[in-house]
C-alpha cells in the first residue's frame, strides 16, 4: 500500500512541476510538430510513398521527442540533490520510478494526442475509423518507451558523459518496440487496414518484462 | 520544537570503509554514538565527514563494514534519519508548503498540512509558505531544508555544515532549534568548521583526517581544541 500512496504523491508532484513549468510538453510538442511539417514538405502528402513512410516517421518523431524528455527526467533531481531526499523518504524506491514512468507516459500520450490531428492533415490520412486500435498501439508503444527510457535516464544521470550515454543505451534497447510499433501502425494506416494482434501482444509483453526488470533492479540504478 | 515519534536511537559504525575507485574516502571507521548524544564531526575539507554522514543517512552504501541503529524500533518512516546536506534537497519549483507536505506525505506523517504549517511557523517561513523556493534567499533555503529534515520527527538528525548561509541571527535560531531537538531525545550528528553557538551544543567531538578517526573526546579542553580546529 505504501508503494501506491508514495507513487500517487510523487506523481502529483511530477504533474504539478511540469504543468507549472511546461518545460517538457512544450519542447516535445514543438519538436514533433517541426519533424512532421518538414517531412510533409519532403514527400508528397497523399501519395502511396508518403503513406508508407508515415508510420516510421511518426515513431521516429516520438522516439526523439521522448529522448528529450528522458534527458532531464532524473537530471533535474540532481540540481538540489532531491533524489537523495526522495530515497530517504520513500518506503520503496520503485515508487520513484513508477511515478516518473507514469508521468512520462502521460506526457508522451498528451503530446501524441496533440500531434495526431496534424499528422492526419499533413499526410492526408483518415484516422477516425482506426482510432481505437491506433490508440492501443500508441499506449503500449509509449509505455514501452517510457519504462526503458526512465530506467536509462536514472542510469545515465549519474554518469559523467550523460548526454552521450542516454541515446547510446536507449536507441538499441528501444529498437524492437519501435520496429513493431511502426509495423503495426503501418498495417493500420494501410488502404486495407489490418490489426496485427501478434505485434500488439509483443508490445504488451515488452512492457511487462521491462516493468518487472525495473521493479527488481531499479533500486540499484538510484545508488550513488 | 519536535517530540520524537519513536524512542531515541543511537548510531553504530563498525569498520566502515568507503572507496571511490582507488580513492579511500573512509578507512575502517568505528564509532558508537549513544541515543540522545550531540556529536560534532570536525576535520579538514575532504577528511570524510560528508561521506560518513551520507552513509549514516543511508544515501551511500559503505564499501565494507556495517551501520546499525541501536534502539531503533521497526522500519517505520520515523526511524529514518533526518538529513540536511550542503544542498537544500527540496524542489525549487514547489512552494515551501508544497515541499513540506510532499515529504510529510511520503513519510506517513499524520495530517501533513498541519505538520507542514507547524514547522513553517517554527522556521519563520509561514508568511512565505505560498512562495516557490526558487525565490528564497540562501538563509531561507537553509531553514526550509532544516524543516524538511525535521518533518517526520526523526530520532536521529544528521547535519552537514548546517550553519552555511545563515546570518548571526539565523545561527542563533539554529543553535536554539538544535538544542530543543537534542533535549527532546533526538541524537544529533553534525559536521562543522570552527567554534560557534551551534558547536557549543556538542557533548562530544570526533575528528577525521584522511578518512580515519584521529580523535574522539567528550572532555572540556580536548573538546574545545577539536571544535576550534579550522578544517581549512
Amino acid at each position: 500500500m505504501a508503494l501506491f500512496s508514495n507513487t500517487a504523491t510523487l506523481l502529483s508532484k511530477e504533474l504539478r512541476t511540469e504543468f507549472r513549468s511546461r518545460e517538457l510538453l512544450t519542447t516535445t510538442s514543438v519538436f514533433i510538430l517541426i519533424v512532421l511539417v518538414l517531412f510533409s514538405f519532403a514527400t508528397n502528402p497523399g501519395t502511396e510513398e508518403a503513406r508508407q513512410f508515415a508510420p516510421g516517421l511518426l515513431w521516429l518523431a516520438i522516439l526523439f521527442a521522448s529522448s528529450l524528455m528522458f534527458q532531464s527526467c532524473f537530471l533535474r533531481e540532481q540540481v538540489n540533490d532531491t533524489l537523495s531526499s526522495l530515497r530517504l523518504a520513500v518506503s520503496d524506491p520503485f515508487a520513484i520510478f513508477l511515478a516518473k514512468l507514469i508521468a512520462n507516459t502521460l506526457f508522451l500520450l498528451l503530446t501524441e494526442a496533440l500531434m495526431l490531428p496534424f499528422f492526419a492533415i499533413f499526410y492526408n490520412i483518415s484516422l477516425w475509423s482506426k482510432l481505437p486500435a491506433l490508440s492501443l498501439v500508441l499506449l503500449l508503444g509509449s509505455v514501452g518507451i517510457a519504462v526503458a527510457g526512465t530506467a536509462i535516464s536514472a542510469i545515465s544521470a549519474q554518469a559523467r558523459m550523460r548526454e552521450l550515454l542516454l541515446p547510446l543505451l536507449l536507441l538499441p534497447l528501444l529498437t524492437p518496440v519501435l520496429v513493431v510499433s511502426a509495423t503495426v501502425t503501418g498495417s493500420l494506416l494501410d488502404r486495407d487496414p489490418v490489426v496485427q494482434w501478434k505485434g500488439i501482444a509483443f508490445l504488451g509483453v515488452f512492457d511487462v518484462v521491462f516493468l518487472t526488470a525495473l521493479w527488481i533492479f531499479g533500486q540499484y540504478f538510484l545508488e550513488e | 520544537m519536535s517530540t520524537l515519534a519513536l524512542p531515541p536511537t543511537g548510531l553504530r559504525f563498525e569498520n566502515i570503509d568507503k572507496r571511490y575507485g582507488g580513492l579511500f574516502a573512509l578507512r575502517r571507521v568505528s564509532l558508537e554514538i549513544a541515543p540522545g548524544e550531540c556529536v560534532v564531526l570536525a576535520g579538514r575539507n575532504g577528511s570524510g565527514k560528508t561521506t560518513l554522514l551520507r552513509i549514516a543517512a543511508r544515501i551511500v552504501s559503505p564499501t565494507a563494514g556495517k551501520l546499525s541503529f541501536p534502539g531503533a524500533v521497526g522500519d517505520s518512516a520515523a526511524g529514518r534519519p533526518g538529513y540536511v546536506a550542503h544542498t537544500t534537497m527540496v524542489y525549487d519549483e514547489l512552494t515551501a508548503e508544497e515541499n513540506l507536505v510532499l515529504f510529510a506525505s511520503l513519510q506517513d506523517v499524520p495530517n501533513p498540512t498541519a505538520r507542514a504549517e507547524e514547522l513553517l511557523r517554527e522556521v519563520n517561513l509561514f508568511e512565505r509558505r505560498d512562495s516557490v523556493v526558487r525565490t528564497f534567499s540562501r538563509g531561507m533555503r537553509q531553514r526550509i531544508a532544516i524543516a524538511r529534515a525535521l518533518i517526520h520527527r526523526p530520532s536521529v538528525l544528521l547535519f552537514d555544515e548546517p550553519a552555511t548561509g545563515l546570518d548571526p541571527l539565523g545561527i542563533s535560531w539554529l543553535a536554539k532549534t538544535l538544542g530543543d531537538v537534542n533535549r527532546s531525545g533526538c541524537t544529533v550528528v553534525m559536521s562543522l568548521h570552527g567554534e560557534s553557538e551551534v558547536s557549543a551544543l556538542a557533548t562530544r567531538a570526533v575528528q577525521l583526517d584522511a578518512g580515519a578517526v584521529v580523535a574522539d573526546t567528550k572532555t572540556g579542553a580536548s573538546l574545545r581544541s577539536i571544535l576550534s580546529f579550522g578544517g581549512a
